[in-house]
């Protein structure tokens, strides 16, 4: 009488995997924003280029990052096939609907907000882990610092990725916002006495790991990261 | 009538009308003059329909039965919210003196594919039967009646099974639920007998079947938005869809059985 064949398939199971890869990419976040806050340092990159040429030729590091980039397709792949068969599910919309009456727009827009994420993603990707990759397997000399720079002091073009960085990070705080706290929810991690101690964390996770993030582009065009 | 108000406003009512489940419908306008701010918003259907009989046309079907927010029959979904403007109230409970003189309400039915119009604002909740019919029996001892409190409950979990009890099984979360997601519901319903000692016999059993019949009939995925929580007119908690989600992981994936 179990049913882990079926599980998969269950709306449960389905939503089972948003929560894990979402918490897994969670614990991506802590590590990428512990890493690049060395930005902060002020020591001209030394510190924080250290930290990523480590990181950039650790294997274990590598490895994980497979399963990262498997677990941000599997959140993504499965995202959309939920709104698809949520969608279904509701084939006649209503003429008139008070959302806000019952719910907090972020958490009814997880979709957009992820949409948006994506794409920043796209643009990050290209910005610095594309870069880096060229850089480790055609063994160049490669200073990330100084690349980081390039990219949000580069005149006008350099403001208009400060700005796109920063809708990225408020994305993150919004879908973060819902996402942490809705990850235990929906893995059936609910407590009297943890609850609301995960709730607050999310709360302040989502919006100093945004912050933090926000902080380096902005650091960078104001001249406070030097 | 002791304690009327005397009090009348004048409404403009868009009600959803639809022959059956296969034609298209449409909004038709009724203004409503004079109505008591003491009716409930049944009442005032009562009226519209009254009025609608005697000039010959055709009364605006709704759902209701004890008019006392205890059945879970009526099911309007008035200004784009369930059960209306109150919270914590069915739409037989809700009364005229929530809207204002001059207010247009829009009425429309449930909307979920699992919930089809049957006529105007009545739609076919059969699903919930079928999913309440898969979850099955509780095996329980026969022969002589035995002792009361003979099976003894921790008082918590007593509490927490008849506030989860407590779903008249309306369908206002379906109907709340961007995603049409009929997940308190079917939380509710395996939470008061999973946390009794009496449903742990069929325990894994009941909470697999319940979720696959719920799937089954195409209701959507919960996103946690809590606008069910929100709306419900019984306040059954969120904690039943946590409750629900470890219930099945742990039938699926733990239960120590083929």
């Amino acid at each position: 009488m179990s049913n882990s064949k079926g599980f998969l398939k269950s709306s449960i199971g389905r939503k089972a995997i948003m929560g894990l890869t979402g918490l897994f990419l969670v614990t991506f976040l802590i590590v990428h924003v512990s890493i690049n806050s060395l930005l902060f340092v002020g020591d001209s990159g030394a510190t924080f280029n250290a930290a990523a040429n480590f990181m950039a030729h650790n294997p274990v590091i590598r490895v994980v990052e497979i399963g990262l980039f498997a677990g941000l397709i599997l959140h993504t792949v499965q995202a959309l096939l939920l709104t698809l068969a949520n969608r279904k599910a509701r084939p006649q919309g209503y003429a008139v609907v008070n959302g806000a009456a019952n719910s907090s727009w972020y958490s009814r827009s997880m979709g957009l907000l992820g949409t948006l994420l994506l794409l920043f993603l796209v643009m990050h990707l290209y910005h610095f882990w594309w870069p880096t990759k060229v850089a480790v397997f055609t063994d160049h000399e490669h200073n990330t610092f100084d690349e980081i720079k390039a990219v949000f002091t580069d005149g006008t073009m350099g403001i208009i990725s400060v700005l796109l960085y920063v809708i990225g990070c408020i994305s993150l705080a919004y879908h973060l916002l819902h996402g942490f706290q809705s990850g235990f929810q929906t893995l059936g991690l609910n407590h009297k006495k943890y609850t609301p101690l995960i709730k607050k964390t999310g709360i302040g996770f989502s919006i100093i790991v945004s912050l933090l993030f926000a902080l380096m582009p902005i650091g960078f065009l104001i001249g406070f990261i030097k | 009538m002791a304690g009327t108000s005397g009090k009348t406003i004048n409404v403009t009512i868009k009600v959803w009308r639809q022959k059956n489940k296969n034609q298209k419908g449409q909004f038709e306008t009724h203004p409503m003059k004079g109505v008591s701010v003491d009716m409930s918003f049944l009442e005032m259907f009562d009226v519209l329909n009254d009025r609608l009989i005697t000039e010959g046309k055709d009364p605006v079907a709704f759902d209701h039965d004890c008019r006392e927010g205890i059945c879970g029959m009526c099911s309007m979904y008035i200004n784009g919210r369930p059960h209306g403007p109150k919270q914590g109230v069915t739409t037989c409970q809700l009364h005229m003196r929530s809207f204002k003189d001059g207010d247009t309400i829009v009425v429309e039915p449930w909307r979920s594919a699992a919930f089809p119009v049957v006529k105007d604002l009545a739609v076919d909740r059969s699903a919930f039967d079928r999913i309440i019919a898969s979850g099955g029996f509780v095996s329980v001892n026969t022969g002589n009646a035995r002792d009361a409190n003979s099976i003894l409950i921790p008082k918590d979990d007593a509490d927490q099974a008849f506030n989860a009890a407590a779903c008249i099984g309306c369908g206002a979360c379906v109907a709340a639920c961007k995603n049409g997601s009929a997940m308190l519901f079917v939380s509710a319903k395996v939470s008061q007998l999973a946390l009794l000692p009496q449903g742990q016999i069929e325990r894994d059993e009941r909470v697999l079947n319940m979720v696959n019949q719920m799937d089954e009939e195409g209701f959507g995925n919960c996103t946690n938005t809590a606008a069910c929580e929100a709306e419900c007119p019984k306040g059954i908690s969120l904690e039943n869809i946590a409750r629900l989600n470890r219930e099945y992981i742990s039938a699926s994936n733990f239960a120590n059985r083929k």
